[in-house]
């Protein structure tokens, strides 16, 4: 195995809409990700691109991304249909085979264009939930219910995760809700899809995020001229459940469970978790699945950014947690940091990602 | 035992906002004028007309000034649609080209006509001809067709880059 780290990254703010196309929002994110990592575009051995085509309503909608990266001379690139934290995966994968040392990653998405709750609906299985048209709240909404009939987690513990979010997404740039509250003051809230309220639900929004990624030296050699460090990449899987929505587990996430074993999370402590769960009651779960401890004497600090609550671009939200995750590692505050991204109906898809310090 | 399910029909629709941007924003705005808007590269200088998705596509960066180009413009190439199809509404045999306008380096497919087929030839000097204005839209379909202007042809040298 090649020792890869996660070097630089950059985010656009996100934000509620935007009227800018998918192209003109990725371009000034790449060209910041590169600055970060203060590297030229020559320099870039592979790119790689998350996004959705259902989102932007065009197919081989991804095609035109490539206007952004400046392709003469030609450059070698790929895109996965999934969030970027997945083309990370790729591009990983593509250092790996030893064909290049580095990489850029990019996700984005433009949830405004069209009603992204759903949008999502078309991920379900088509012949027999999908024409129902349970939208994403919905959905999410069964496997709230499931939980609290189990007893394995209180509207209170949702309302904390809330609390907690949107209190560390103050000090996020780029969350799109943030601010302090209380327990009650949520609870107190009008419910959207029972038993979830708004503050349950993630802040859906247009964003862009871009992630450098190098090998070795290479990795080495950048980082100490930025007078930061490489955060090394010490495991990194995904798995996935079934599509089925009958046939799995409901108030579990067994793939992220493998995954994080997979990983290796466990193998020593977590300074730092950035954790990709759009809705409060699935980041309970996740901890959970993690093996994680959230609690306030708890060493791990769990979604330092305020996560996908607070600020959930469709397809790069994964990536970004995976960069947050990073740039704890890369300023020194955290020695060891997961990162993960999610996507599919109650979490169907997890990828892990553990990140170290040298 | 009921008759087992071969086919299903599931009718899905989702309406969508498309934003055309604001670098291509000014290309459309152009149309509603009568006029054909590109942008250059700050970089390369190359004129984009349209201003596709408002990069340069070779430099990666972002388009600058706004440039007008044309009116008339220059059948870079060209293929005599023989084939007919459902839906034609167009007497066959008819051409369609690549036009590259004058000041621009991206050529537009369009429709020529008020010559025959067998006339057409690379080089050739084209112009558009508008529908009413009261039917436009920010939309090339704003011109019918471009029909030859009778002027000499442009030498290969001209545009034999832009092929």
């Amino acid at each position: 195995m090649r020792d890869v780290a996660i070097i630089a990254s950059a985010q656009a703010p996100n934000l509620v809409s935007t009227t800018a196309t998918p192209v003109e929002m990725l371009m000034p994110v790449v060209d910041q990700a590169l600055a970060n990592a203060g590297i030229a575009r020559s320099e870039v051995g592979f790119w790689c691109h998350g996004s959705c085509d259902y989102m932007t309503g065009q197919p081989f909608s991804f095609v035109s991304a490539v206007d952004a990266l400046g392709a003469w001379p030609p450059i070698i690139e790929s895109h996965v249909e999934a969030d970027g934290a997945w083309a990370l995966y790729e591009a990983w994968l593509k250092i790996q085979t030893g064909e290049v040392d580095t990489a850029l990653v990019f996700g984005n998405g433009r949830s405004s264009s069209s009603d992204i709750n759903r949008i999502l609906t078309l991920q379900l299985d088509p012949y027999v939930v999908a024409p129902l048209w349970p939208d994403d709240r919905s959905i999410a909404a069964i496997q709230a219910r499931a939980c609290l009939e189990a007893g394995i987690i209180t509207p209170q513990q949702m309302a904390m995760v809330a609390v907690r979010n949107h209190h560390h997404a103050l000090t996020n740039p780029y969350a799109l809700r943030k601010g302090d509250y209380t327990i009650d003051e949520l609870l107190q809230g009008a419910l959207v899809a029972d038993p979830l309220r708004e503050h349950d639900c993630p802040a859906h929004a247009d964003g862009v995020t871009a992630v450098v990624i190098a090998a070795g030296d290479a990795a080495r050699s950048i980082s100490a001229a930025r007078g930061s460090r490489p955060a090394w990449i010490r495991g990194i899987d995904h798995r996935i459940d079934t599509q089925n929505l009958g046939n799995r587990s409901i108030t579990s996430l067994p793939s992220a469970e493998l995954a994080a074993a997979k990983a290796g999370v466990g193998n020593d402590k977590v300074d730092v978790a950035e954790l990709h769960a759009p809705y409060t009651h699935q980041e309970v779960l996740l901890v959970a699945a993690l093996g994680l401890v959230d609690s306030p004497d708890s060493s791990t600090s769990i979604n330092p950014s305020g996560g996908a609550l607070c600020g959930n671009p469709m397809m790069s939200a994964g990536l970004a947690r995976l960069a947050e995750a990073a740039s704890r590692v890369a300023d020194g505050s955290a020695d060891r940091a997961v990162g993960h991204a999610s996507s599919g109906p109650w979490m169907q898809q997890n990828l892990v990602c553990v990140l170290e310090g040298e | 035992m009921s008759e087992e399910v071969l086919r299903i029909r599931t009718p899905i629709g989702i309406h969508y906002q498309y934003s055309a941007g604001p670098h291509t924003s000014s290309h459309l705005h152009g149309l509603m004028d009568g006029k054909f808007i590109g942008k250059r590269c700050p970089s390369c200088h190359l004129v984009y007309m349209p201003p596709r998705n408002g990069t340069c596509a070779k430099c990666g960066v972002l388009l600058a000034e706004d440039v007008e180009v044309g009116p008339a413009g220059t059948i870079t190439t060209f293929c005599i649609v023989n084939v007919p199809f459902l839906g034609q509404t167009i007497k066959i045999p008819y051409v369609a080209a690549t036009i590259l306008l004058d000041g621009s380096d991206l050529g537009i497919q369009h429709l020529i006509q008020e010559v025959e087929a067998d006339e057409v030839r690379m080089g050739m000097r084209v112009e558009p001809v508008w529908r009413p204005r009261e039917e436009w839209e920010p939309s090339l379909s704003n011109i019918t067709y471009f029909r030859p202007t009778g002027e000499p042809d442009a030498d290969f040298e001209s545009f034999g880059g832009h092929l």
